[in-house]
């Protein structure tokens, strides 16, 4: 997969990056700080999930505790209402944060990686929830009604009046990241990690370090989740132990599936097409009793993952790649063996 | 529960932990989670030696919320064992259960609503033994039915791809949270004891303990341990499971219907899910959140233990329990009072139960 869509992704980066560069002279400031700037982060979050399920076969859902304990650490590190405000310097904070929730997220690979599979999702399902328990519980850390007016580093100015210059940092961030894990991929260590995804006894065989190898992954995506997490509390400018709940954590895995759980540029699909509905799922949905309706946000959401859990493992790229084999215009290769459970087989499924 | 047909011998983990081949015996990682251990053990020994009476409250308390963990976690372990299936909307399945019970009680046996505000259980309103058995039998046997619905419309033909599975269910998971949330609303709640029942029973060395958690949830677990045990080793039933657990196309080429000993599997599994709602929402409460709460309870029950392991369930559940009620009440150095910090006692006995052995105790291989 990686192979045919290596060429022609440079430039189709370069036209989406000039459009998404020329977004807020066309948008209104609500448009682009709550659908755009949110797209941006949110799939800084969903891309490290997705990195590791599409190189290492590793679907983690440790990602969204991950960036709670980098946006934990960066709030209570700045000026701020509530946690401990240690008054240090934004940006200073912004390195210790992401620091500190990689170390963590180094830890937690090194219990979860031995794990695979099915196994591997849970373990990294319990970390997750283990870190919202403990910032709740933890209220010295998290406030009584979380962490409010966080201090800003300048550059992003206030986004409260203005959300263009948070937009773009995260633009400029979330290019990074996006390249950043590409690159990754098409290293020897990505590489390896694709052959011990698929192969772990044969690259056993021949000398690698097979868990140590899964660690450092996870330790790589867990970099990646605590930038968005510090991302996260410079877009909402407070932190809630709420917003790092298990709602959230299956938020962050549905955007990843509905990306598609194989292709890196899903993550920001999978975030637009969340953010979208969020906002404006609640305008069209007729009211019918208390089952649907403007409030009933999370069962709408939840009926998306399903349907598209059911019909296509490839999420919305997926349906589109399906889509074009379909009309066979181009012969494709089947997607990569990944996590997703085969998608041969998937694919002859979703027919049902 | 030793003869559980999961238990398997030490070295299996192997298997999983490349680099080092594991020796039986002592490894300096043994030795150090045994000095920990130890450390531990002393710790509480101290704590007691203060004061018998809270000690044994507290352990009391461990082993109930222990004997509630095990007769959910036993259904989510059962359901893996045989299916690999990892269902994750057990936890709703628990929630579900214990709303439906308490919309019951009070639409049915609601006499007399008095203040309508109770603290003790039985303000206002006078409750009978049917008032509680009866919600509990009926919900218990809607969640069943439930849980088979589940399985034959959206896991049955996705058999074999585990990760969409888990999927699946936490999609139905969201959606039911949505919906419990609209028909149940966001206040916690609890289902009634029947009003003849004892509020406490006195124990030798003058300790009082509550009736329902430490007679009717510890005997509710006693018995389903017990039962499903016996299911498992004694009867027929058990006999396909095990062999289904082992090698699921061979039980099938022998002419046994898999699929209707996974949908009776998912039956039974779903079935100890909503009692254990019952349950839990008669001894603890019922809100939302709860869900999420027991769905962690069942995964650390389950990695601790070992996934499809029934002596793994209880033993992760008695270590979970215990753990958790001693970290709330003896965290406490001095002045320092760590108790908020609980969390990170759990957090530790995931580590080191993984660090040793990654498929938990009992846990094999697939």
């Amino acid at each position: 997969m990686t192979a045919s869509a290596g060429r022609t992704t440079w430039p189709v980066l370069a036209v989406v990056a000039g459009l998404a560069a020329l977004a807020p002279l066309v948008f209104t400031d609500f448009f682009v700080s709550v659908i755009l700037t949110k797209s941006l982060w949110l799939g800084v979050a969903a891309a490290s999930l997705i990195f590791l399920s599409a190189n290492g076969g590793m679907v983690s859902l440790a990602q969204v505790g991950i960036y709670g304990i980098a946006g934990m650490s960066f709030a209570n590190l700045v000026a701020a209402d509530g946690g401990s405000a240690a008054e240090w310097a934004p940006w200073l904070a912004t390195l210790a944060a992401i620091l500190i929730a990689t170390a963590v997220g180094l830890a937690f690979g090194a219990i979860a990686a031995r794990s695979v599979g099915i196994y591997f999702l849970m373990i990294t399902l319990a970390f997750s929830v283990l870190v919202y328990y403990f910032f709740s519980q933890v209220t010295e850390l998290s406030g009584f009604g979380g962490v409010n007016n966080v201090d800003l580093p300048a550059l992003v100015g206030e986004p409260g009046q203005d959300p263009t210059r948070l937009y773009y940092v995260t633009l400029v961030v979330a290019i990074l990241v996006f390249i950043g894990l590409r690159y990754a991929s098409r290293t020897a260590f990505g590489l390896a990690l694709q052959g011990l995804r698929d192969e772990p006894n044969r690259m056993r065989a021949l000398g690698f370090n097979v868990t140590r190898h899964r660690i450092l992954a996870f330790g790589l995506a867990a970099f990646v989740a605590a930038i968005a997490g510090v991302l996260s509390v410079w877009y909402n400018g407070r932190i809630t132990p709420g917003s790092i709940n298990l709602a959230q954590t299956i938020d962050v895995l549905i955007i990843a599936v509905i990306g598609g759980l194989y292709r890196l540029e899903g993550a920001w699909v999978g975030a637009l097409t969340y953010a979208l509905l969020d906002n404006y799922s609640r305008e069209w949905t007729p009211t019918v009793g208390d089952v649907l309706g403007p409030e009933r946000f999370n069962t709408i959401l939840g009926v998306v993952f399903l349907v598209i859990v059911l019909l296509s493992p490839g999420g919305l790229v997926g349906l589109w790649e399906q889509g074009r084999e379909f009309l066979g215009r181009r012969r494709r290769g089947p997607p990569g063996a990944v996590a997703t459970p085969s998608p041969a087989g998937a694919a002859g499924d979703g027919t049902n | 529960m030793s003869g559980s047909p999961h238990t398997a011998p030490a070295t299996s983990a192997a298997a999983e932990t490349p680099g080092t081949p594991r020796r039986p015996g002592w490894s300096k990682r043994r030795i150090a989670l045994a000095l920990v251990g130890a450390t531990i053990a002393v710790w509480l020994l101290v704590k007691a030696s203060e004061d018998w009476r809270t000690f044994a409250v507290v352990t009391l308390n461990g082993i109930t919320l222990a004997a509630l963990f095990f007769v959910v976690a036993s259904g989510f372990t059962l359901i893996f064992g045989l299916m690999r299936v990892v269902n994750m909307a057990h936890g709703s399945l628990y929630l579900l259960g214990g709303y439906l019970a308490l919309e019951m009680q009070d639409a049915w046996f609601k006499e007399d609503t008095g203040l309508g505000i109770s603290l003790s259980g039985t303000g206002g309103a006078d409750y009978d033994l049917v008032s509680w058995i009866v919600p509990l039998l009926i919900s218990t046997g809607i969640i069943a039915v439930l849980g088979v619905l589940i399985q034959q419309v959206f896991l049955r033909w996705n058999q074999g791809q585990d990760l969409r599975q888990a999927l699946i269910t936490i999609a139905l998971s969201v959606i039911f949270a949505d919906q419990m949330l609209a028909a149940f609303g966001g206040i916690s709640k609890d289902i009634k004891t029947p009003t003849d029942w004892p509020e406490s029973i006195a124990l030798p060395g003058d300790v009082r303990f509550g009736f329902f958690r430490g007679v009717i949830v510890l005997g509710a677990a006693l018995l389903i341990g017990l039962g499903l045990w016996w299911l498992i080793t004694r009867t027929r039933f058990g006999k396909i499971v095990r062999a289904g657990v082992d090698d699921r196309d061979m039980v099938s080429a022998l002419g046994i219907n898999v699929q209707l000993v996974f949908a009776a599997a998912f039956l039974l599994g779903a079935l100890l899910a909503g009692l254990g709602g019952v349950l839990g929402g008669t001894m603890i409460s019922l809100a939302p959140g709860e869900d999420t709460a027991f769905l962690l309870n069942s995964l650390i029950v389950v990695i601790i233990g070992g996934m499809g392991s029934l002596a793994g369930a209880a033993i992760g559940a008695l270590a979970l329990g215990l753990v958790d009620a001693y970290a709330d009440v003896y965290l406490v150095f001095g002045d320092t009072d760590l108790t908020n910090y609980s969390i990170l006692v759990t957090f530790a006995l995931l580590v080191a139960v993984l660090a040793v052995r990654p498929l938990g105790l009992f846990g094999r291989p697939a």
